[in-house]
């Protein structure tokens, strides 16, 4: 897909399973919405093939549409109707619809449902546009960075959702740039980079590293001259040391019994007391710094 | 999927049946054109001053009507109101529908265009009859004789029809082309233009030299029509005007029109 000349997303292929949440993930700009656009038929793929429940999603857009459901990322409401009005209006025209009721409810929408739309919140607005693409019972929903903005509580609450939507036979698709949110939720995640997928694969597959661990230390004060690299030689060749601000810093690489040791002594050797000092796994996180080589992923 | 435990969100998609959709749809529509403010002043309450500005004014100065000035001004701001809703209101309504993505998002839900527009159509139909009772009782109120018989009555739906297709296909192409904003300036202009110079409240006569062109234009032939249809009479010409603008309209709106 091209804007002009710029290609938003070049040779993108995967699949969807179904039952399944999927979370496409990417910095801003990696192509995550025109992706999902092109899927909701928005948008004509300019090569290659989409197909959405067997369907093409431009040319078959009517018979499509019934069985999907659809979360932008803003807008889409009249500024002057209000919250339930707009989700009523919204379960009328489908044939089964959703109790609208125990929707707001579950999104935490009731307290405003007589809330003319331009009056509601950033994330209530969110919220409704969540609403409105489930209450047509659909069988496959596209959301678009469902809990960007939100506060934690309600984002758990989403996420619980979300979950739910699976586990009653609803398969998912959404965008985030949040890892947590992927790692958390996906059955499979796919990493775009500038309109390119670099990975794929469920959250275990794309973590599991081996023998290559992280560790995040944090320290009271700030770190002696030189100390840090001084760690990085004590821990081993392949050792990849990133020092995140004046008192944390970041070190990836092979590791084994006596990694731990090493740290212990380095800190008495430099007089450094860790605050604190986590030693673990890959998370999402370092996968997708290294696939991406960009710190900035908001 | 039978093996599956059915659940709140269990899928059962599908669309409503499409009279269903065109009553929510219209529904919708004509309860948020009545809960705005400005629409409302541009639907009513504009055309019941100027009915009673035209007719107060038409005594003092003396103009030189055909018949009695509350029997000739009426029907002209019957058609004024027509062009307030289908053109005004409907561009501008559509224009902020663009810009805050609402037509991006119905484009989501099982909801054809042709119910779309048909929505909007019957909105428009339900916002005139309003508009009709309320300047047609002022209209009464102050001496109009009022439309001669169910022809008449027949008639000004005719012509209130062909009115409502050729200003709702312009309005929908100034929606669908500009800015919402500059929709907005560009609806207000044009409907002062005509409503000043468009022989919608006076007939087209009174312009004198000027009356053969602005009959030509929706505003003219929907006033002519409309004063015409009031005495019972069906002015073909004058709906044959306002079909052809209906169909340019509408063929121009079907190339242009931006959804987003």
């Amino acid at each position: 897909m091209r804007y002009g000349d710029r290609t938003a997303v070049d040779g993108l292929s995967f699949e969807v399973e179904a039952h399944t949440i999927t979370a496409v993930l990417g910095p801003n700009g990696a192509g995550k919405t025109t992706t999902l656009e092109t899927c909701e038929g928005y948008r004509r793929a300019q090569a290659g093939t989409v197909r959405v429940l067997g369907l093409d999603p431009v040319r078959e857009r009517r018979a499509l549409l019934p069985r999907i459901g659809v979360m932008l990322q803003s807008g889409g409401a009249w500024s002057g109707a209000r919250a339930e009005e707009m989700l009523q209006h919204f379960a009328r025209l489908h044939a089964h619809p959703l109790d609208t009721d125990l929707l707001m409810e579950r999104l935490a929408l009731h307290e405003c449902g007589r809330t003319p739309y331009r009056r509601l919140s950033g994330g209530q607005q969110q919220r409704l546009g969540l609403a409105l693409a489930l209450v047509g019972r659909p069988e496959l929903v596209f959301v678009d960075e469902p809990t960007a903005g939100l506060d934690p509580q309600i984002r758990r609450a989403v996420w619980d959702l979300l979950e739910e939507l699976r586990t009653d036979g609803v398969t998912v698709v959404l965008t985030t740039h949040y890892l947590e949110e992927a790692e958390r939720l996906a059955d499979k995640v796919h990493i775009l980079d500038q309109g390119r997928l670099v990975a794929s694969g469920s959250p275990l597959e794309l973590t599991r590293g081996g023998t290559v661990a992280t560790i995040r230390l944090v320290v009271t004060q700030p770190f002696p001259e030189g100390s840090p690299e001084a760690l990085a030689r004590a821990l081993g060749a392949g050792t990849e040391l990133r020092i995140l601000d004046p008192l944390s810093l970041q070190l990836s690489g092979p590791a084994d019994g006596s990694t731990l040791a090493t740290v212990a002594a380095w800190c008495a050797d430099h007089d450094v007391l860790p605050e604190s000092l986590s030693l673990g796994q890959r998370n999402l996180e370092d996968v997708f710094l290294e696939l991406t080589g960009r710190e900035d992923f908001a | 999927m039978s093996t599956r435990p059915t659940g709140t969100f269990t899928p059962a998609p599908g669309a409503a049946p499409v009279l269903r959709q065109l009553v929510t749809q219209a529904g919708m529509e004509a309860r948020l054109m009545l809960r705005n403010g400005e629409q409302l002043l541009i639907a009513v309450v504009i055309p019941v001053i100027v009915l009673i500005g035209a007719v107060r004014g038409a005594e003092r100065v003396g103009l030189d009507l055909d018949g009695r000035p509350i029997d000739v001004l009426t029907p002209g701001v019957l058609a004024l109101a027509v062009m307030s809703t289908a053109f005004t209101s409907l561009a501008i309504a559509t224009g902020f529908e663009r810009r805050y993505g609402v037509l991006k998002r119905l484009g989501t839900a099982p909801l054809s265009r042709a119910t779309l527009l048909g929505g909007k159509v019957v909105a428009l139909v339900l916002v005139q009859v309003i508009q009709f009772v309320v300047i047609g009782g002022v209209g009464l109120a102050l001496g109009w004789s009022g439309p001669d018989g169910v022809g008449a009555c027949l008639a000004i739906v005719l012509a209130a029809l062909a009115g409502t297709a050729a200003f709702a296909s312009l309005g929908m192409l100034l929606a669908g082309s500009l800015r919402a904003e500059a929709t907005l300036a560009a609806a207000n202009l044009v409907y002062l233009l005509l409503l000043a110079g468009g022989a919608v409240i006076l007939p087209a006569d009174v312009y004198g030299g000027l009356g053969d062109v602005v009959r030509w234009l929706p505003s003219g032939a929907l006033g002519e029509a409309m004063r015409a249809a009031c005495e019972s009479t069906v002015a073909v010409r004058d709906l044959v005007v306002l079909a052809a603008w209906a169909g340019l309209g509408s063929a121009l709106t079907a190339r242009t029109f931006k959804w987003e």
